[in-house]
């Protein structure tokens, strides 16, 4: 008994640095969590890891979140995922709520108004190259640059709701998977 | 009841951003403008503080939002309500798939309509990020909406130029951080030297 809890201490202790020490998220934490939980902890192997992150990728959520419920779960069980989630989130939590009373004071000051014009256009070059980024991972093909135009155009054009072109464009692929499949089969 | 409205967005938000990085971003941006929780110049702003902060960009997103909409409806203090109910709602999809597809996780990644849905998810974020990035871009080169004084105007010129600067270095892999803090620094310099 004493083991279980000392291990979900761990647990919530490896993935609260995890998250108090990425910038970012995402693929920035993979490094962290291949030394905190393969070298350090030993809770996985290097290949598990890249697994898990393939599956993270696939799944809805955050990749810390997905990560860090999927090694809570696989090494202590529910308590284990419960305890490995709440410890990713929660520096980011201790470090937001303050900062989200502080800054709605500040952003009255003329300096930061100032700040803030400069910082604006470098988060829309940030956001360009994550779009890049994005763009380079995606599979190739027909199919996959008529969804993303669609996706494009219907959302910057056309008043619908992101989940319905999300769901509209998963049909689709689906759609697409089953003809290829279908074809080569024949 | 804006704690149980900002519990099933970020629950919906949760649910349907697939991928890293700002995936989440056209989801958060359509929900929380739509709400009129936050206007789109703060939501852009806080961009850069989630980035130079430490976490996943979609919890402090969460966090943030939920503090400043519930702060601003009852009083400070209850932004920290908001920011749980906020947060709780963006991890509790995630931990839910994930305990389930632990189980079978070898199953789950084989499955042919996983595959299939990820061929039409994966290029569908890509448009959604490109239209994100459109309707942001229009928001910060064009704060005041399209006039034609617009090109008289030494703003859009300077603006122009940090982004192409921060757009060459983010392509050279500059640190998000270092990025963020140049912008900042030309921002104020601009700011008090021009008239």
């Amino acid at each position: 008994m004493k083991n279980k809890g000392h291990l979900l201490w761990q647990l919530f202790a490896a993935f609260f640095r995890i998250g108090a020490f990425t910038f970012g998220g995402g693929y920035a934490m993979i490094p962290l969590i291949q030394r905190e939980v393969v070298e350090n902890k030993k809770w996985a192997t290097d290949e598990e890891v890249l697994e898990i992150i393939a599956i993270a990728e696939s799944t809805p959520g955050p990749i810390a979140i997905n990560t860090a419920t999927f090694i809570g779960t696989r090494t202590a069980g529910f308590l284990g995922a419960a305890c490995a989630t709440f410890g990713v989130v929660l520096p980011s939590f201790l470090i937001i709520l303050p900062i989200s009373y502080v800054l709605a004071e500040f952003q009255n000051l003329q300096v930061v108004q100032y700040a803030f014009n400069g910082i604006r256009a470098g988060v829309l070059a940030l956001l360009l190259k994550s779009l890049w980024t994005m763009y380079k991972k995606c599979p190739k093909g027909l199919v996959s640059y008529l969804l993303m135009a669609a996706a494009f155009l219907i959302t910057a054009f056309i008043e619908i709701p992101v989940l319905v072109v999300l769901v509209g464009c998963a049909l689709v692929g689906l759609l697409s998977s089953y003809l290829a499949k279908r074809r080569e089969s024949i | 009841m804006i704690f149980l409205e900002l519990f099933l967005t970020f629950f919906k938000i949760g649910a349907f951003t697939i991928g890293g990085g700002y995936a989440m971003l056209p989801l958060i941006q359509q929900e929380v403008l739509n709400h009129g929780w936050i206007e789109l110049e703060s939501l852009i702003n806080f961009i850069a503080v989630a980035e130079s902060t430490p976490g996943p960009v979609a919890i402090n997103m969460a966090t943030y939002v939920g503090a400043v909409v519930a702060g601003d409806a009852y009083g400070g203090a209850w932004g920290i309500l908001g920011a749980a109910v906020a947060t709780l709602g963006t991890v509790l999809p995630s931990f839910i798939i994930i305990l389930v597809v632990a189980k079978f996780y070898q199953k789950f990644q084989q499955s042919f309509a996983v595959k299939g849905c990820m061929t039409g998810l994966k290029p569908c974020v890509v448009g959604l990020i490109g239209a994100a990035v459109l309707s942001i871009g229009a928001s910060v080169m064009m704060p005041g909406g399209f006039s034609a004084a617009l090109f008289t105007n030494a703003e859009l010129y300077i603006t122009l130029a940090i982004f192409a600067l921060c757009a060459v270095l983010a392509f050279k892999k500059t640190h998000p951080i270092l990025i963020i803090c140049l912008s900042a620094v030309i921002g104020i310099a601009a700011g008090y030297l021009l008239p």
